[in-house]
């Protein structure tokens, strides 16, 4: 049974497609690369997914449940988990304390959401930094941090937005493993993500979008090979190079 | 901590005994405002939705309490229950419009303010409840119509709406609640993102704090015997309320209390001095010169610099 079935998801702004009847689905435990060139539309897919747009036309199941229509915070409760490429740590708590708000959503009571957000912390290599003010985080600890407060709200489908943007090939390479053990223990990754290589090296499946259409989709390797993705990202003349 | 605390509050227990009477008098003004504060603090301060209506607040419970009594025979002990009931109603009509709507900054201030005025336009105009005259309570000195002829009974009944109110601030902090306010106040987005309620959650913030708000406004009446349109709806009693916490401290338990501490003496002190100098009005210059120090110089406030302050020096 498939964990997330998208169908004919469509959002204009304005007379701008954003994105354009959009076909998705992923299985359970899936890792599924979104990949396109800047407005391509896949934040705005995000967005839709997780609530915060309400698309003009199409439908989402997610778990076998229609979520169009529902608030950002139910989607999260039923188990869809979003991080921002943006990141957005509450400045003025410690990382903890950061990810306890998000805890709280499964364990309403303090000292149970407080045991549960450590646990989470020292997942994904924060615990040194624990007790650290969340607003003077490196870049690289803040993607960690956004990263663990979703993943505090216990989600079986994680929403990741660009994880790796802007981090340095030691970073990336510490959250590609990262990532790699989230999905090894059972949760479905849905990763928008600029870095191909990291892209290439998670997703059991890739699909692209260019101008709020999807115009390939299959492993990594196919889509690497399909001539609509280079011309996409390149252009029209590196499809046919020119013979020298 | 504890210990000093504690013994604070039986300082306080014991001080009516054995001071005069105009202390009385400033330190019942200090518990008041610290209270009315306090009530502020849990939207204001926690949450962040800023409130400059509150005064809205105060005179719809002292209203309904004074008239209750004089209508119904009501006793204001009751009284400031459906008071206190009336200002949450409206609190979250107000609400309600501001963070459904997303009202945010200065358009909330701006519509919290707007109430305000309605509030105080309607009760000059409409004689049913005294218009411009106002509305005054006959003095009987029975307690069972919560008047005393003993202001220590003010006094109190002051401290203990002041204690009650930042128990349950303390008791907000240190639960989900609590920790759902501040992380409000810091990025709605990202707590809609991590399963929050935002919209019942400031809902909630916004009923509990303008019904403590309400209940406040049966002291109100019932200290100064006498409910005047102008005075109890207008925006110097919301500016009155605000200044407090944000002095002392927004968003902590202690801040509202360290702000009246700070601020009732130094209005009282003003006020009658400077009253007596024929420079009426002066202590509001005094307000603002001090309100800009505390945005320059400690944009916290007083208790959290304190509190710094105290860690910072190991005894």
């Amino acid at each position: 049974m498939s964990l997330l079935d998208v169908s004919g998801l469509t959002k204009r702004f304005g007379g701008l497609l954003a994105v354009g009847s959009l076909d998705l689905s992923m299985a359970k435990g899936e890792m599924l690369g979104l990949i396109g060139p800047n407005g391509a539309g896949k934040t705005t897919v995000f967005n839709l997914l997780s609530g915060f747009l309400s698309p003009d036309e199409g439908e989402i199941r997610f778990d076998g449940r229609n979520v169009v229509g529902l608030k950002p915070h139910q989607i999260c409760r039923l188990g869809m988990a979003r991080t921002f490429q943006i990141v957005r740590p509450f400045p003025q708590l410690s990382v903890v304390d950061n990810v306890k708000v998000a805890a709280l959503a499964r364990h309403p009571a303090m000292a149970h959401a407080l045991e549960s957000a450590r646990a989470v912390v020292e997942r994904v290599g924060l615990g040194a930094r624990a007790g650290a003010l969340a607003g003077g985080l490196t870049l690289a600890d803040r993607k960690r941090l956004e990263l663990a407060r979703a993943l505090a709200t216990e989600p079986s489908l994680l929403l990741l937005d660009e994880v790796m943007a802007g981090l340095n090939a030691t970073e990336i390479e510490a959250m590609v493993r990262l990532v790699t053990t989230i999905n090894a223990g059972g949760i479905s990754v849905l990763l928008i993500e600029h870095n191909m290589r990291a892209v290439m090296a998670l997703s059991h499946r890739i699909v692209v979008l260019s101008f709020g259409e999807k115009i390939s989709s299959g492993t990594p390797r196919e889509v690497a090979a399909d001539r609509r993705v280079i011309e996409a990202y390149l252009g029209e003349e590196y499809v046919h190079p020119p013979q020298a | 901590m504890k210990l000093l605390l504690l013994l604070a509050v039986v300082v306080l227990a014991a001080l009516p005994w054995f001071v005069g009477s105009y202390l009385i008098t400033v330190m019942i003004f200090i518990f008041f405002y610290a209270y009315l504060g306090q009530a502020w603090n849990i939207v204001g301060g926690y949450a962040g939705q800023l409130s400059a209506g509150h005064a809205a607040f105060v005179g719809i419970g002292g209203y309904a309490a004074a008239l209750l009594s004089a209508h119904a025979g009501l006793s204001p002990w009751l009284g400031m229950w459906i008071g206190g009931g009336l200002a949450a109603l409206l609190g979250a009509v107000i609400g309600y419009l501001g963070f459904r709507f997303g009202l945010r900054g200065f358009y909330f201030v701006l519509l919290t303010v707007a109430f305000a005025e309605i509030c105080r336009v309607i009760a000059l105009n409409v004689d049913a409840v005294g218009g411009a005259l106002g509305l005054y309570i006959t003095f009987t000195g029975n307690p069972r119509q919560f008047q005393f002829q003993d202001n220590r009974a003010y006094y109190y009944v002051a401290l203990a709406l002041m204690l009650g109110a930042t128990a349950a601030v303390r008791a907000i902090e240190t639960h989900r609640f609590g920790a759902y306010l501040t992380a409000i106040r810091q990025d709605e987005s990202a707590c809609e993102a991590l399963g929050i309620d935002t919209l019942r959650v400031k809902m909630q913030a916004m009923v509990l704090s303008s019904f403590l708000t309400g209940v406040g406004g049966t002291f109100y009446a019932f200290y100064l015997f006498s409910l005047q349109p102008n005075a109890v709806f207008g925006i110097p009693l919301s500016v009155e309320i605000i200044i407090r916490p944000i002095v002392g401290g927004a968003g902590t338990v202690m801040g509202p209390i360290l702000g009246s501490f700070i601020l009732s003496p130094l209005a009282e002190i003003s006020r009658s001095y400077f009253a007596q100098g024929g420079w009426n009005g002066l202590h509001l210059i005094v307000y603002g010169v001090l309100l800009i120090a505390v945005v320059l110089f400690l944009p916290q406030g007083a208790y959290p610099a304190l509190r710094r302050l105290l860690r910072g020096r190991p005894a």
